[in-house]
């Protein structure tokens, strides 16, 4: 019967379908790995890993400056959006009327929307200007430029997922130290917060994560001056930006170690991600 | 006559968890058949293994036969569709679909390929009488379902297993979620449809088994203790345990 | 705090998590503000319908990332919508609880990670090169497909778990095949999920950059076939601010990706509302 044989066909398509998403992560990790190999092999991993001169046209090929870059620019970051995500987190858990709630949500929502290319515009004409007037010198292409931008763009997931850890903790808990005599704050501060850590350490590294990947922002604001930076004030590069600003032109060697280059940032978005999503899955 | 359905030594388990020990029982055509026992006792998944929904959990184990017309529904060359639609379902919810009365009860005839419309016309009004439910819905076929009261909402249930023609009705506590008076029109709707199908129902309510069923079985921890013809297993029970549930000492 | 009530201590605690939440509310009006009101008024009938120029000064307008960007939604969308939906029905509805499709299921969250260049690495290395489409909308769009795919799953499996399975019993009780139950029942119960998960990856892709950087090339020219590399507007902002001086049109082509945005946005809103509205009985 037709309906019979359809049904079995079917059986078989949405279970090749199904594996797509599996195959594809799998190919992009042996492609990247297969590209990055004849660079990796030339130039040696050690070198490419932490040398601190990128210099192609001379064959130096060392990573540490693109690194520190990616690094001190999500740390940074990191240290202004987390506690104005975890204040917008407890605003919109525990402190806002229903009415607030339905304008700030949505509104936190919205800045996900944002094309990043948008965030990098502004940041280029409104954030850079004042920074090279804070700072004396420069352009104002920075790295707390990118900080704040990256802050701005990490904001909303750190929010939403602590703010979903911080309504997952039962009620009683709360009402537990209510009837004891704390105070509001006191309940979130010494119970919420607590029993919501492994939830909000997710939401940080997942943070982290999304704040390692991001490219054009940061290409826009940070400079992309592949020297080693003293300051927070002076441009950088970031590892995303080391790939998008040379692909295009790269042959050769100089091509390999931008897959390289790619190789490590995967790796690391990779790492940071899974300890994110272990630290999810533990909590309440 | 012979028996429509007859389970032989049936055992079935959910894991390690054992939910039906040995249960054998005939089931006689066109009589409404009863089961009662406190919850957990296993009677709704006795009904269930009846037309095989049990098939779609994880992890459940069957041992035994379950004969429909001396033929094995679980023998592996059976083909579970048709054993499906011979044996119909009612469920304890009123589970309509969020598409219109029309529709719902149409669906189970569509599956089975008859897209003619002038067919589907016939066979929606044809269910939805024999459901006792044609005149207070005829001219609202286009409405969705779900705006339908409780009561009518399962007799809608009904009706749309009536579309697919099956011999056999399976009841699971069909009334628990409805009022009285709803509860009553369905009990009045099992007495019509008794002459046409063969229907099992699950209570829990043991008047609603006095009233309506000819025959009963009472069920306790997964076994079968007591089957008997109605009027002689609740005025004469023969085993003791049949007695303290009837009388109220336990369940 | 040491010295301090507990009263006064939740009025600082009050004032800095409010504080926070004006701060993120600000911030938002004001990229949005700003965007739009530098913006806007450059938005003519002319820039929308002339192609870039080039050069330092930015001449011309966007008709043609107007153009890559719609030609690029749709071929992305109708090989994801397909593959995306296939792919949360397996996984819904007829993946085995083992270790295997543990593994597939996690990987899919690890591909949801993944950042967008790397997409763009592996679209350039693939689709540009190996397969020889070249700097195309084609490999733009199959790039686009293999970023946004996690995120589509996630929505339409969702929705399908969303069903209560009293309708799937229903239905196979009804003598009805697996495969009819999830055409006939399933996936109509779904549908507004599913819906707006697309949508969401429309606006997804709206906003992508990165990874058509380096697959689409950057010709400013107009497109003529799908094969044709293309810049997209978001793409197009990207090298306004960094090749010429012309940030007035950059705003104003940013101005335009954010109406988009907000259009999207608002319509998954409207859209969800609609349909709780016909869930809930009235046809």
């Amino acid at each position: 019967m037709s309906r019979y044989f359809i049904d079995r066909f079917s059986r078989r398509i949405v279970f090749i379908f199904g594996m797509v998403a599996f195959l594809i992560l799998v190919f992009i990790a042996v492609f990247i790995l297969k590209e990055s190999l004849p660079a990796l092999k030339e130039v040696g991993v050690v070198n490419f890993l932490f040398g601190t001169k990128w210099y192609p046209s001379h064959d130096a090929f060392g990573i540490l400056t693109m690194v520190a870059g990616s690094v001190i620019t999500a740390l940074l970051a990191l240290v202004i959006a987390v506690p104005l995500a975890l204040g917008c987190a407890i605003l919109l858990a525990e402190v806002a009327p229903p009415r607030i709630r339905n304008i700030i949500r949505p509104a936190v929502e919205l800045l996900v929307g944002i094309p990043s290319v948008v965030y990098g515009l502004v940041g280029m004409i409104v954030l850079c200007p004042v920074i090279a007037r804070l700072s004396g010198t420069g352009s104002g292409s920075s790295i707390l430029a990118a900080a704040i931008v990256l802050a701005i763009m990490v904001l909303p997931t750190i929010t939403s997922i602590s703010e979903d850890s911080l309504r997952a903790v039962p009620i009683q808990y709360k009402e537990g130290a209510l009837a004891l005599g704390a105070t509001r704050w006191q309940a979130i501060h010494h119970v919420l917060l607590p029993v919501a850590r492994s939830g909000i350490t997710a939401a940080i590294i997942l943070g982290t994560g999304r704040a390692i990947g991001e490219t054009m922002a940061m290409i826009m604001v940070i400079g992309n001056s592949p020297i080693f930076p003293t300051s927070i004030f002076q441009p950088a590069r970031t590892l995303t930006g080391n790939i998008a600003v040379e692909i295009t032109a790269a042959t050769g060697i100089h091509e390999s170690t931008l897959f390289a280059t790619g190789l490590v940032l995967l790796t690391l978005v990779m790492l940071i991600n899974s300890a994110g999503l272990l630290a999810y899955r533990r909590r309440a | 006559m012979d028996p429509k359905i007859q389970t032989r030594a049936l055992d079935f388990r959910y894991g390690k968890v054992q939910a039906l020990k040995k249960v054998t029982l005939d089931i006689r055509e066109h009589q409404i058949t009863a089961l009662i026992g406190p919850s957990g006792c296993g009677k709704s998944t006795f009904l269930r293994t009846l037309n095989r929904m049990n098939d779609i959990i994880p992890n459940t184990h069957l041992e035994g036969k379950v004969l429909l017309d001396g033929l094995n529904v679980y023998e592996p060359s059976v083909d579970v569709v048709e054993v499906r639609k011979r044996v119909g379902m009612v469920f304890q919810q009123p589970n309509p679909f969020p598409k219109t009365i029309f529709e719902n009860v149409a669906f189970g005839p569509k599956m089975l390929g008859i897209n003619h419309r002038l067919r589907l016309d016939e066979v929606v009004e044809r269910s939805l009488r024999r459901a006792a439910l044609w005149d207070e819905v005829k001219d609202d076929l286009g409405k969705s379902g779900l705006v339908l009261s409780g009561g009518q909402q399962q007799r809608l249930c009904i009706a749309r297993v009536l579309a697919v023609e099956p011999e056999v009705i399976l009841m699971d506590e069909p009334c628990s979620a409805l009022d009285p008076l709803s509860t009553l029109k369905i009990e009045e709707l099992m007495r019509e449809l008794e002459r046409s199908y063969t229907i099992i129902i699950v209570t829990h309510n043991m008047q609603q088994a006095a009233r309506v069923s000819d025959w009963t079985g009472f069920f306790l921890l997964g076994e079968l203790v007591e089957y008997n013809k109605t009027g002689e297993l609740f005025s004469r029970p023969k085993d003791k345990r049949t007695e303290d549930y009837i009388t109220g000492r336990f369940g | 705090m040491i010295g301090l009530s507990p009263k006064l201590t939740q009025k600082l605690a009050w004032g800095f998590v409010w504080l926070a939440g004006i701060i993120a509310v600000l911030t938002l009006v004001f990229i949005i503000g700003y965007v739009l009101a530098k913006g806007l008024s450059a938005i003519s009938p002319e820039f929308l319908f002339t192609e870039p120029k080039g050069g330092l000064s930015g001449e011309g307008g966007i008709s043609s990332c107007i153009v890559a960007t719609l030609w690029l939604i749709i071929i992305t969308m109708a090989i994801l919508i397909p593959l995306g939906i296939g792919a949360a029905i397996y996984l819904a509805e007829y993946a085995p609880d083992n270790k295997f499709t543990r593994l597939v299921r996690y990987s899919v969250e690890l591909l949801a990670g993944v950042p967008s260049i790397v997409f763009g690495l592996f679209g350039f290395a693939i689709f540009v090169l190996a397969l020889h489409f070249n700097y195309s909308i084609l490999a733009g769009a199959l790039t686009l497909v293999c970023l946004l795919l996690p995120f589509l799953m996630r929505s339409a499996e969702e929705a399908i778990r969303a069903t209560p399975q009293s309708q799937r019993e229903a239905s196979l009780a009804l003598g009805a095949t697996k495969w009819q139950t999830v055409v006939h029942v399933i996936m109509p119960a779904a549908m507004p999920g599913i819906i707006t998960g697309i949508i969401l990856c429309v606006g997804g892709a709206v906003a992508e950059s990165a990874c058509l950087y380096v697959t689409m090339g950057g010709s400013a020219g107009m497109p003529s076939s799908f094969l044709s590399g293309g810049r997209t507007l978001a793409v197009h902002v990207f090298y306004l601010a960094m090749e010429t001086n012309a940030l007035d049109k950059a705003l104003a082509t940013g101005a335009v990706l954010i109406i988009l945005i907000l259009i999207i946005n608002l319509s998954t809103k409207w859209l969800s509302q609609r349909f709780q509205a016909k869930m809930s009985g009235e046809t």
